[in-house]
């Protein structure tokens, strides 16, 4: 018997704010996140990449500082994301056993691992802190998140670069399912804008080279994109069965309606140009929804602004809903966010909630001559959603070849 | 250079404010690390390896279990801190 899965708690920071509301607002506004990096460590490197869209609320002004020093920034941002979630859904009053933590990083505490590198070499091993490893590995968001909130039905970290964090609504889709846990924190977070993973993105080609105008960087379907712009952050979803909500008269924004992950087996980090795994996600997503591509009225597109990505993805969206993908309001929120890596999928889905909650596509700034190769329905500005029921998908695709989506639903109770 | 009881004892309680929150006004020489402020082995590792940064002092681990009490820690940092 499948169950009703609902969002009753958002949360959100990133380089449009620190909390869901600002983002929302700054998203709407057109405002762009993406700013020239202020560290000497840019001009030490000499880095081919001066920017990126940073946090605009540093979580450790937020938390209290023992809390703040024993965590990675990407916990952190975990954290604070969680906290507004948490609140956001009534702060439930919930079995421990019955709460579980599925959560989402793409690269980790890079942070922390390179910082305790240098201690090591500059001082020597006694002055690597004890904490570092239980710092910098994967799973601490996953395990922080459970001892912070009481979580005990289990807390689970899911990896798969940019597609992790709608891979861990996946996982929180399937646990609820299964009837592991009645309420789940979910999410995704990453602080990564280091020089190292700056390199190596540039090496790669994969980056912006737009030092001279930064907020014009992070271009979906415009012909001048010329690659995709770091960000960093994170967002959480508070995900519960339908009828514990309900129980708790619990606000309810949205259903989460179906989920499905799938795998190129093509490229390491190249999109399959046929778009054919990220094609079966949307179908399988929605057949797990129990919907067709008929009904869907509003695209969350992954679309990071790199010359090959954006067609491939149009060429998958296409297979699945033929021409009328040309007509259904379509969205690329990267363009003001950059890209949150292991935190896109979350924030992209926190924003698709409130799209179709509101009946609002957030604008796709930058996007001015848009490429004929990908006629999705865009705007630089705002564009009206429909009247009556929404469903609307939030795509993430990731290096290793992973394809995740997210169906999300008007709940009509 | 040597260091005066009240000096350390000022310079360790600003550590484990750091580390742990607690405030410095509780750090007193008669109290337990674990019974009186609840520090744990990763907190008290991390405030003896700043310990010795701070005060210029080496702190062997097989030392480290003898520290039971604040005393002890800020007795053992006077002596080494010759």
């Amino acid at each position: 018997m499948t169950k009703r899965i609902v969002v009753t708690g958002l949360g959100a920071t990133s380089a449009l704010g620190g909390t869901v509301a600002d983002n929302w607002k700054n998203l709407l506004d057109g405002v762009s996140g993406v700013r020239p990096l202020e560290h000497e460590w840019v001009e030490q490197y000499s880095l081919p990449v001066t920017f990126a869209a940073e946090a605009t609320v540093r979580p450790e002004t937020i938390l209290d500082r023992p809390t703040a020093k024993r965590l990675d920034v990407s916990t952190q941002f975990a954290l604070v994301a969680a906290l507004e979630a948490w609140a956001d859904a009534g702060a439930p009053d919930v079995d421990p056993e019955r709460l579980g933590v599925d959560f989402a990083t793409g690269i980790g505490g890079v942070w922390t691992l390179l910082n305790a590198w240098d201690t090591l070499r500059e001082k020597g091993p006694r002055r690597v802190m004890p904490m570092t490893v239980p710092m910098l590995m994967p799973n601490a968001s996953a395990g922080f998140l459970s001892l912070h909130f009481g979580a005990r039905a289990f807390a689970r970290t899911v990896a798969s670069a940019c597609a992790s964090s709608v891979e861990s609504l996946d996982s929180a889709y399937h646990h609820l399912q299964a009837g592991d846990a009645d309420i789940v924190i979910a999410g995704g977070a990453e602080s990564a804008i280091h020089p190292i993973t700056v390199a190596s993105f540039s090496s790669m080609q994969a980056l912006s080279r737009r030092n001279d105008s930064p907020a014009t960087a992070s271009r979906p379907w415009d012909v001048d994109r010329d690659g995709f712009v770091m960000g960093e952050g994170a967002a959480v979803l508070i995900l519960e069965t339908e009828e514990h909500a309900v129980a708790r008269g619990a606000k309810i924004y949205a259903e989460l309606a179906g989920t499905a992950t799938t795998a190129d087996s093509y490229h390491i980090t190249a999109n399959d140009p046929s778009g054919a795994g990220a094609a079966r996600a949307v179908r399988h997503a929605l057949a797990t929804a129990g919907r067709t591509p008929d009904e869907v009225t509003h695209i969350n597109a992954h679309a990071t602004s790199t010359p090959v990505g954006d067609p491939a993805e149009y060429t998958a969206l296409h297979s699945v809903f033929g021409d009328r993908v040309r007509e259904i309001p379509a969205s690329a929120t990267k363009s003001s966010t950059g890209h949150l890596l292991g935190g896109t999928g979350a924030i992209e889905s926190v924003y698709t909630v409130l799209a179709i909650r509101e009946h609002i596509a957030p604008p796709t700034i930058n996007l001015q001559n848009q490429d004929p190769e990908i006629p999705f329905r865009a705007s630089n500005k705002t564009q009206q959603l429909a009247d009556g029921p929404q469903l609307a998908i939030s795509n993430s695709f990731g290096f290793g070849g992973h394809n995740a989506v997210a169906a999300f639903a008007t709940y009509d109770g | 250079m040597a260091l005066s009881t009240e000096e350390v004892l000022a310079g360790l309680a600003e550590l484990i404010t750091d580390e742990t929150g607690i405030d410095a006004g509780e750090v007193a020489l008669e109290k337990s690390f674990t019974d009186d402020l609840d520090i744990d082995s990763i907190s008290m590792m991390t405030i003896v390896v700043n310990a010795e940064e701070k005060f210029g002092v080496t702190i062997p681990d097989d030392e480290v279990k003898n520290l039971k009490t604040v005393k002890d820690a800020v007795d053992f940092i006077t002596a080494g801190a010759e």
